[in-house]
């Protein structure tokens, strides 16, 4: 089966008002690309769920966010996300803000099949006053109460690999796979993009297959674009661009999320936006992160 | 031997490194350059059962140093510790993290999300919640404050409360206050714990040149203390040969504004009057 499509055709695949799903962490491994995707297209009122970072931020910025379930949003070396910030001070946003392990067991939650997972986490703090939906029970097995963390049922969940083969095997070398396999395994639909497509020998090595986190029949569709995660970081072919997420910083304060989109995202390709950066080759150049 | 020659960022470190000391074999989680510290000091000194991580995906037999290390540096893994992992050791309660809040109230409940009246329209947005309110109900935490004063300990309860505390209006049901564990409040003036009559915030030692007065002072609510406060212990040679080994780019010189003294100049004059 071949499963290999453009990034426009999958976002053609997005219905306004659903459900999506991003894999990655803050400024890790974000299917940005897919992200640059929906910017330009006119799908709206999209509830998203991530580990935030600029993922978030530009969706919010570009007004695509009707509901946002999250535990942080961050670019890490630069704290505070710009945009986001100003989507929540100028009160935009209908929020689930939970701790980033209850958004771990309500992927889980969706992926097994059960309506929620009980969790001593939340208890005693703002998550539970701030999320009235947010149900807390009685444990028919102890005399404690239990936040019963329902299902994140996604409609849609989108992330990226360093690596993938055209039938949706997909492999992530990077040190952590992050939340990716739950997310997919959450979804209806599961959509990859990859900075390599390989043959299927690829993943013959026990090494490489430890390096799968999910079956193939979980991906839906595979979209092979090199760099697709920049900004972010793609290990091992490249590392964050910090100076790229201060260029994305500054807009903020000057010009403001329309001046940045339409140097590098409104009208552009993904060819037009990578040579703007001096080309794959010079995204490559960008080292991993020493923490 | 006791050095007479340290940063305020020294003193606070080695402070801190006191947090670990009896806590066996958990993970230390300390976030920024001041708390990694703290725990890659006591880790490599009193307490070397302590576990800490790469700060991406690895567990480590030694700590790393902080910032760009040489090419031929080998990271001392011991497992792999992505995030997803780390939850599980969050929910085993075998972990101590130190985070510096943005708001810590009398209750000690924390604030990292955001800050102002209207949640739906905050004055200002942070993070979020982030992980602090399943640490806080799961295992240990400590405090740093870089800048002990009344925006961060805050007169009534934090803006968003992420994190539980000793407050017995929001304990759970089944739940006692003492099933709560807040350790240390490293701050810029003095070391604070939570083990003040009913779990108040107490007085434990005064940096040098500090009084009791500032504190108080610097408080937004009533804290406990006791008749003598001592003063916060001085660096020894080994400490600060063992932070330095661990920092080889100084970034703690630049955590704290200036980079002040451990031992104020104030508090000199006043001892030559």
């Amino acid at each position: 089966m071949n499963k290999v499509k453009t990034a426009s055709q999958i976002v053609s695949e997005l219905r306004d008002g659903m459900t999506v799903g991003i894999g990655g962490w803050g400024p890790r491994r974000k299917p940005m690309a897919l992200i640059r995707e929906i910017l330009r297209s006119d799908l709206k009122d999209l509830t998203i769920v991530s580990y935030g970072g600029a993922d978030v931020g530009m969706l919010c910025a570009a007004g695509k966010v009707k509901k946002l379930i999250f535990a942080f949003v961050s670019l890490d070396f630069i704290p505070l996300e710009p945009y986001f910030r100003i989507a929540r001070q100028q009160g935009e946003l209908e929020l689930m803000e939970i701790d980033e392990g209850m958004l771990l067991l309500g992927l889980r939650a969706a992926a097994w099949g059960s309506p929620f997972i009980p969790t001593q986490v939340g208890l005693g703090t703002d998550v539970i006053k701030n999320n009235p939906d947010l149900k807390v029970i009685n444990s028919p097995y102890d005399d404690k109460e239990w936040v019963a963390m329902p299902a994140l049922k996604l409609d849609a969940a989108l992330v990226h690999v360093d690596r993938a083969d055209e039938r949706g095997v997909c492999r992530i070398s990077a040190p952590d796979h992050h939340m990716d396999d739950w997310f997919v395994r959450a979804a209806k639909k599961s959509y990859v993009s990859c900075d390599e497509i390989v043959d299927s020998h690829h993943f013959n090595s026990p090494e490489v297959a430890r390096q799968v986190f999910w079956e193939r029949s979980l991906t839906s569709a595979v979209c092979h674009i090199p760099g697709g995660a920049h900004p972010t970081s793609c290990a091992p072919f490249y590392g964050i661009d910090n100076k790229h997420f201060l260029r994305y910083n500054k807009s903020a304060k000057e010009g403001g999320f329309t001046e940045y989109s339409d140097t590098f995202i409104n009208g552009k390709t993904e060819q037009d936006y990578q040579a703007l950066l001096g080309g794959i080759d010079a995204i490559k150049q960008i080292p991993q992160t020493t923490y | 031997m006791t050095s007479t020659q340290y940063s305020l960022a020294e003193l606070m470190i080695c402070a801190a490194a006191k947090a670990f000391v009896n806590d066996g074999e958990v993970l230390a989680t300390g976030i920024g350059v001041i708390p990694r510290l703290a725990a890659s000091l006591c880790m490599s000194t009193s307490n070397p059962d302590l576990m800490m991580t790469d700060s991406e995906a690895y567990l480590l037999s030694e700590p790393n140093p902080i910032g760009p290390r040489d090419d031929d540096f080998v990271q001392q893994n011991e497992t792999w510790m992505g995030f997803s992992r780390i939850f599980d050791n969050v929910w085993s309660q075998k972990r101590h993290a130190m985070i510096g809040p943005t708001q810590i109230d009398k209750y000690g409940q924390s604030n990292i999300s955001a800050l102002g009246a209207d949640y739906d329209k905050p004055k200002v947005q942070m993070l979020g919640v982030r992980g602090l309110p399943g640490n806080s109900i799961s295992h240990a935490n400590s405090f740093f404050v870089p800048s002990h004063n009344k925006r961060v300990f805050v007169e009534g309860e934090c803006d968003v409360v992420c994190s539980i505390g000793y407050n017995p209006a929001r304990l759970p049901k089944g739940y006692q206050l003492d099933d709560i564990d807040i350790r240390l409040v490293i701050t810029d003036i003095c070391v604070m714990d939570w083990q003040g009559p009913n779990h108040q915030l107490r007085l434990v030692s005064l940096h040098p040149g500090v009084s009791v007065e500032e504190v108080i002072e610097k408080t937004g609510f009533a804290i406990h203390i006791d008749n003598d406060t001592p003063t916060t212990a001085a660096p020894t040679h080994e400490q600060l040969a063992i932070i330095a080994k661990f920092d080889p780019h100084n970034l703690r010189a630049k955590q704290l504004k200036d980079n002040p003294p451990g031992v104020r100049e104030t508090a000199k004059t006043e001892g030559d009057k």
